[in-house]
């Protein structure tokens, strides 16, 4: 019992970074997963989860930090010497092997130990090889296990889609390893056939009690499946936490948009239990904020409930826009103070119609603002000119050239041009999250650093833009040779 | 009605007319070999039909002495050059920077002029005996040296679209598995490229059987023979009535090989749709 407990942790991730050429795919991160776990790594395309999970099982190695499987460190261990086997996702089953020697391929290579005694009559330890009546019959067990009982004779080119993943499931099972690794192992898989192996999978996982490690982008598989979810973006940990708390609790802005359909929102603070947005106030249960603090608040479209235009309760006052019906209930685009809200009701309402909408306090949900400035430190690099992110952009200014100096650029001080050359640099647009009447873009330049710009503006994740500043929204602070402040504007 | 039937027999004339054309040569040289006539197109005419000219080729010393250098210099080289040629293909696959470029490089020989090639193999050869001091010498193993050499680039190219159709993670699952890397590459990946790699084989073979530039120039000058070489070296004076024997049997002994090979592919193909078949019915 005690000895479980010290390895408790089957797998840590420490400090991890890993770097392909200029790019930093995974930034720093660290992870315990615990023994018997369903651990789902959930996030956009490019977040770094698969290349977090190919450290797991050896297949790259990381730039910098450590990884322990039940506390060994295996950071530089080669994969075919981990106690972990891969689901990956377009299953790479041998072509050439059946069913059966597929997964029979890793019992064929994997020695036991085995007390032989030798001709003085002592018992000693050896390793031997699976006879073949023992691989026989674990194949068989594994393949009965995905409900594959009779096609251990089949060539895996004849399978369909959902079978050659039961193969490589079984194929990876059968190696009974401390950790089953899953690369998206449905993602090619229709819709019907996703769903029932989704629960099948859960049962084996709940049978054969074994850790999971699941990386997938789909935030519905993520949420039915897991025991944690840790959602990722950037190569950085957003959130860990079950399925309940990353929905109803979500760390910042990112994971509420990523995790179900919301509504985020900027609001203030006022104080503990009380929040300001749109124009109105709201009694919500989140404290321990400063006094006026910016933060981004999340309401799921369930928890607004639509009143009559007349009704004395209700904080805000809306027209619908549109309404769609959902099977179950009713999605309906409702726009209040310029916002635009997205509502889920089995009461119907109207285009056109004005509504009261009453948020119930435990309905929202407050955030930390993840950045309310885009800081940058930079010199004076001329008369009212700056240089920063590789580029000189113009200020208004009485400091002298050469002065070190932070520059702090609000979100809406930053306009993007549709031409690279029409900005002072350029940079390619990286994250687009809508928040009701703007986006927020999120930009890096060529330096490497990033903005955040808040406007009116469709942009595309991906497009090249110019960057200008609007140098009457700068705000200048001379960096002191001793590190003090000083306010210049 | 009339005018479709005349279209009809005009296209099919065509096409006899081309395979005619195309297949001419080869029919003379069959038609030949049975021919007791030492000369085509002289007096005697055709002669007797006789099979005598495959009865003399075995008696022919210097003809099957070259038949011998050939099928050697093909069957070594073209071994090596698949083997070499295969791991040379895995390598380029799994290569992450400049896979490109020696993707390209790899492949200048084969578009090079052969001329080019064969008096850079003579040159070679001068500059590693006399210069380097080193025991080489022109002869057989210089040639199948140099066969393979200018035959690993078409394995290359017939086993490399096999690895770029390849699960990118086959290699992985292998050492997922837990077998290590060289066991990985034999049991998992190597068996998907055998199809290209037999390509290659039977390619880098038939190149060899019939190179004469480079083969002619390397040779050496105490004659080790190819069947191109001793062709050539015979038709000064005149040529040998048993070399028509001799190219009714090469023509003969591939036509067959050919045909065995499309006779398994149809056997596989139609197995696989079977087992297709079965499947679609058990699910």
């Amino acid at each position: 019992m005690r000895e479980q407990r010290t390895f408790d942790k089957i797998i840590e991730v420490k400090n991890v970074t890993k770097t392909f050429g200029e790019t930093t795919v995974i930034d720093d991160i660290n992870l315990s997963i615990r023994r018997g776990q369903f651990v789902t790594l959930l996030g956009p395309s490019g977040c770094g989860k698969t290349t977090l999970l190919r450290m797991i099982a050896g297949f790259t190695t990381p730039t910098d930090g450590t990884i322990f499987i039940e506390g060994q460190n295996v950071t530089d261990m080669p994969p075919y010497k981990r106690p972990v086997n891969t689901v990956f996702q377009k299953y790479a089953l041998f072509p050439h092997l059946n069913v059966f020697k597929n997964v029979a391929f890793g019992l064929k290579l994997k020695r036991i130990e085995d007390d032989k005694v030798n001709a003085r009559g002592e018992k000693q330890k050896t390793m031997r090889k699976f006879t073949k009546e023992e691989i026989a019959e674990k194949v068989n067990r594994a393949l009965k296990l995905v409900g594959l009982e009779d096609y251990g004779h089949r060539d895996v080119n004849s399978l369909s889609g959902g079978q050659q993943q039961r193969v490589a499931i079984a194929r990876a099972l059968v190696c009974e390893p401390k950790v089953l690794l899953l690369d998206e192992p449905l993602g090619a898989l229709d819709l019907k056939m996703r769903k029932e192996m989704q629960i099948e999978l859960m049962k084996m996982h709940r049978e054969l009690g074994i850790t999971f490690i699941y990386v997938t982008h789909d935030q519905e598989e993520a949420l039915t499946m897991s025991d944690v979810v840790v959602v990722l973006n950037d190569g950085v940990i957003q959130q860990i936490g079950t399925p309940k708390q990353v929905y109803d609790e979500p760390a910042n802005a990112f994971v509420a948009d990523f995790i179900g359909e919301s509504n985020v929102i900027s609001g203030t603070m006022l104080k503990d239990f009380d929040v300001s947005f749109l124009g109105a106030e709201f009694v919500c249960e989140d404290k321990g904020f400063a006094k006026n603090e910016k933060v981004d608040l999340v309401i799921r479209p369930e928890d607004i409930k639509l009143l009559p235009e007349t009704a004395a309760e209700g904080q805000l006052l809306g027209t619908v826009i549109s309404t769609v019906f959902k099977g179950t209930w009713y999605e309906m685009e409702i726009m209040a103070n310029d916002y635009e809200f997205t509502v889920q009701s089995t009461v119907e309402a109207k285009p056109g119609q004005n509504v009261k909408m009453l948020i119930e306090p435990d309905g929202i949900h407050i955030m930390k603002k993840l950045r309310t400035v885009n800081e940058f430190e930079g010199e004076i690099d001329g008369e009212n000119s700056v240089y920063i992110c590789g580029g000189s952009f113009e200020v208004d200014t009485n400091l002298e050239k050469g002065t070190a100096v932070k520059v702090l650029v609000p979100f809406d001080g930053v306009e993007l041009t549709d031409d690279e050359d029409d900005g002072v640099i350029g940079a390619n647009v990286t994250h687009v999250l809508y928040k009701g009447s703007y986006y927020q873009v999120q930009i890096y330049t060529d330096t490497d650093e990033d903005f955040y710009i808040d406007t009116t503006d469709e942009w595309d994740i991906g497009d090249r833009v110019g960057v200008i500043i609007d140098k009457s929204k700068v705000t200048l602070e001379v960096i002191e040779e001793e590190s003090e402040k000083d306010d210049k504007e | 009605m009339n005018k479709n039937k005349v279209a009809l027999i005009f296209k099919w004339a065509f096409l006899i007319v081309i395979l005619a054309l195309i297949y001419m040569p080869i029919i003379l040289i069959i038609v030949y070999s049975f021919s007791s006539s030492r000369n085509i197109g002289g007096q005697e005419g055709f002669g007797e039909f006789t099979f005598s000219l495959f009865g003399r080729l075995f008696e022919n010393e210097g003809l099957m002495q070259a038949t011998a250098n050939t099928l050697i210099i093909g069957l070594v080289s073209a071994l090596l050059a698949t083997i070499i040629g295969t791991l040379t293909s895995v390598g380029l696959y799994y290569m992450r920077k400049g896979k490109k470029t020696f993707n390209f490089v790899s492949q200048i020989t084969v578009v090079n002029a052969e001329i080019v090639t064969a008096v850079g193999f003579f040159l070679l050869s001068i500059f590693l005996r006399d210069v380097l001091q080193l025991p080489v010498q022109k002869g057989l193993g210089w040639l199948i040296i140099a066969h393979t050499v200018i035959t690993t680039p078409y394995v290359i190219l017939t086993v490399s679209p096999r690895l770029n159709q390849l699960n990118p993670n086959l290699y992985e699952a292998g050492l997922d598995l837990g077998a290590g890397p060289m066991r990985s590459l034999v049991t998992v990946v190597i068996p998907q490229l055998i199809g290209g790699m037999v390509s290659g084989f039977a390619l880098a073979f038939t190149l060899s059987l019939d190179d004469f530039v480079v083969t002619n120039l390397n040779k050496g000058t105490y004659g080790v023979n190819t069947i191109s070489t001793f062709v050539y070296a015979n038709l000064k004076r005149e040529l040998a009535p048993e070399i028509r024997a001799l190219s009714t049997i090469l023509f003969v002994v591939v036509l067959v090989i050919l045909i065995i090979f499309n006779i398994l592919k149809r056997n596989k193909e139609k197995k696989a749709a079977k087992q297709s078949a079965a499947n679609g019915s058990v699910k």
